[in-house]
């Protein structure tokens, strides 16, 4: 990963119990399909596209998977935090 | 088609109790299974992706009209529904169909069906069997557009008229949230299990429900007469007269059974010859006390304490233990609550410890094995158990013992704890009763060894079952195998209980076992003094115990030990206790 993509992605880490299931992936897919441009979700080599909640849900993340959250375009900012706290809240679960 | 000569007998999975008898209505899906692949001119291929959108936008539609409409006691499971209504817009479905019907030059409904077998491949090779099962959302999404595109005339569950028992291959969370519940009497399905939306919705509306009947669908015809037995995950088809007229009665037994339960559930349950049992409540969270109580339990037999340590990256502290263990024995004080220590096993995870992947969880590193590898973790839940129990009746259950050395390693740990307390200047009681959960063979057959160590025995009958008679009970293919009542368990029971009796220990129940009344007579035989189970189980078990002779079965124990099968064994009981049986269930 270069430096300027580094810029444009956040960890984090599954906490919820069921993992990133039916609810949390529609969750996530509903915030990620007002993106500009592309936002990735990345667990280890997998990448997938976080505006489909069949993509996300074939990463199959269990509880306590690490994931890379990405954004191609700076003026998604503000959708990368809003992913970021929704991870970190454990999909309020 | 000729009538048939006699009745049919299906059997399948309870996913609700309860009796009803009446006429079938199938969901009928023919027609979306067969589709058509043709192609289409260069020309065409702008109309038939408007013609997809279209039907997109119809089922689109045709679901946000079913979410307006949803009932208030079941919009709580909309969020199936919310998902479905994203999943009808997704790239890897909607955008897929969209491309092929581009790239390939194909009918939209083709496409559409290419599109989601490969979005269904996608879900193939994941190993978490709740993930893998999302896949029937995908599936369901698909149905809703296919049947717009092909335009079969849309069969439409709310307009049912008449009081009808519902067959249906598979029920969608939409499909079941459109019916019209009052007209519904049972439900019966080819597919689906004791957890699945159906069941659930089931057993919330207190309908009968048979699922995971395989084949019910093809059997089952439009309007047949149908029996729909919930207690015993059974159906009859075209019941002959005598069959029909014995369920009437069972069916009107039962819900008199059940209004006369709930009415009597806060007395006690004792033998029609005076022996007194305990029936207890099985709990998870401090909430569910009140279910407990309202259901007659005379305390908790079961308090699983694993709901703190899950959905969260740290390890709850002992102030936070300790806070949610007092409000429970404060809740329930005189009456005793039974605490298991900490059982995680391979599908309850916990963040904060990245669990290595076991080839067999079952077998692996679970419940006491864990927590003794992990002792700091285990000493801050003993202490916060230990200075619960200055403030009521608290019994300590250790899970999945199966040696003498766990409980000695327990109790040094407990020793310590209390030393600590002491120390500190806290208030703890360190004369709490032990106890050890007999769920693995090894640990029933040296019951007497262990009995030197505890005050009572809790047998949970889930687990000695599965590893007894080596099944899987979640794996389809083996579950028919999992029967409480195969003389092996029974005897392993008689050994454990009549060790305790020996060794003056007290021996409980709290596994699925004790919560079906088939199984009553041989508890009370091998002389049970408490069962434990699901709160809303507890006045139909009172009840049937109300009515059991206690000496009568110890009798008819000594005889069942010599059954030599399950079969023989469930005969046995029909035999001598039927009448109760039928009485009750």
């Amino acid at each position: 990963m270069n430096d300027l993509k580094k810029q444009f992605a956040k960890e984090t880490t599954i906490t919820n119990e069921l993992g990133l299931h039916a609810r949390p992936a529609a969750m996530i897919a509903e915030i990620a399909n007002r993106a500009t441009s592309n936002v990735w979700l990345i667990k280890n080599d997998q990448c997938v596209d976080a505006s489909s909640i069949i993509d996300i849900l074939s990463l199959a993340c269990l509880q306590g998977s690490n994931i890379t959250l990405q954004i191609e375009d700076p003026a998604d900012a503000e959708i990368l935090n809003q992913l970021h706290e929704l991870f970190e809240s454990g999909f309020g679960e | 088609m000729t009538p048939r000569e006699r009745e049919i007998i299906l059997n399948g999975i309870s996913g609700s109790p309860g009796i009803c008898i009446g006429k079938a209505y199938l969901v009928d899906r023919e027609g979306v299974d067969v589709i058509e692949k043709y192609y289409i001119s260069e020309d065409k291929v702008k109309s038939e992706i408007s013609r997809f959108k279209n039907a997109a936008k119809k089922a689109k539609n045709e679901l946000s009209q079913v979410i307006e409409g949803l009932p208030e006691d079941l919009k709580q499971h909309s969020y199936i529904l919310e998902t479905h209504m994203l999943l009808h817009k997704d790239k890897m479905l909607y955008g897929k169909a969209i491309e092929i019907i581009e790239s390939e030059k194909v009918n939209a409904e083709w496409a559409l069906k290419e599109a989601t077998s490969r979005a269904k491949a996608m879900f193939a090779n994941i190993s978490d069997p709740y993930l893998r099962s999302r896949s029937a959302d995908v599936e369901h999404v698909s149905d809703c557009i296919m049947r717009n595109l092909v335009g079969v005339q849309d069969f439409n569950i709310s307009n049912i008229d008449k009081r009808v028992i519902l067959v249906a291959h598979n029920l969608s969370p939409a499909e079941t949230s459109q019916i019209q519940l009052e007209r519904i009497k049972g439900f019966i399905t080819n597919r689906g299990g004791k957890a699945s939306h159906t069941s659930i919705i089931a057993r919330t509306l207190e309908i009968p429900a048979v699922l995971g009947l395989e084949n019910a669908t093809e059997v089952i015809k439009n309007d047949d007469i149908i029996i729909v037995d919930g207690n015993r995950g059974m159906v009859i088809v075209d019941p002959d007269e005598e069959t029909l007229f014995r369920y009437e009665n069972l069916s009107k037994k039962y819900e008199a059974d059940k209004a006369d339960a709930v009415r009597t559930s806060d007395q006690p349950a004792e033998s029609s010859d005076g022996f007194l049992m305990g029936i207890m409540g099985n709990i998870e969270q401090p909430e569910e006390i009140v279910t407990v109580r309202d259901h007659g339990g005379d305390g908790i037999g079961l308090f699983r304490t694993e709901f703190l340590y899950l959905n969260r990256p740290q390890y709850p502290d002992e102030e936070e233990l300790f806070e949610q263990y007092k409000e429970v024995v404060e809740l329930i004080t005189p009456k005793p609550v039974t605490i298991r220590t900490l059982d995680i096993n391979g599908d309850k995870e916990i963040s904060a410890v990245p669990t290595p992947d076991e080839a067999n969880p079952a077998l692996g590193l679970r419940a006491i094995r864990f927590c003794l590898k992990k002792p700091d973790i285990f000493k801050t839940q003993l202490r916060a158990i230990l200075r619960a129990a200055a403030h009521g009746y608290i019994r300590l259950l250790l899970p999945m013992i199966s040696g003498c050395e766990e409980i000695h390693r327990t109790i040094e740990l407990l020793d310590e704890a209390a030393e600590e307390l002491e120390r500190e200047n806290h208030a703890y009681n360190r004369e709490i009763e032990i106890g050890a959960m007999i769920e693995v063979p090894s640990s029933a057959l040296i019951a007497d060894a262990l009995a030197e160590l505890v005050d009572f025995f809790s047998i949970g009958t889930n687990d000695l079952v599965q590893y007894t008679l080596a099944i899987d009970r979640v794996n389809r293919h083996v579950a028919y195998l999992y029967n409480p009542l195969h003389p092996a368990v029974i005897r392993l029971l008689k050994m454990v209980a009549d060790t305790a009796h020996r060794k003056n220990v007290k021996v409980y129940m709290c596994g699925e076992m004790a919560a079906e009344i088939i199984n009553l007579p041989v508890l009370m035989g091998l002389g049970f003094e408490e069962l434990s189970m699901a709160p809303q189980s507890i006045p139909m078990i009172k009840n049937m115990i109300r009515k059991i002779d206690a000496a009568g079965a110890r009798d008819f124990v000594k005889k069942i030990c010599n059954q030599k099968s399950a079969v023989d064994t469930m005969q046995f009981i029909e035999d001598t206790y039927g009448n109760l049986l039928t009485e009750t269930a």
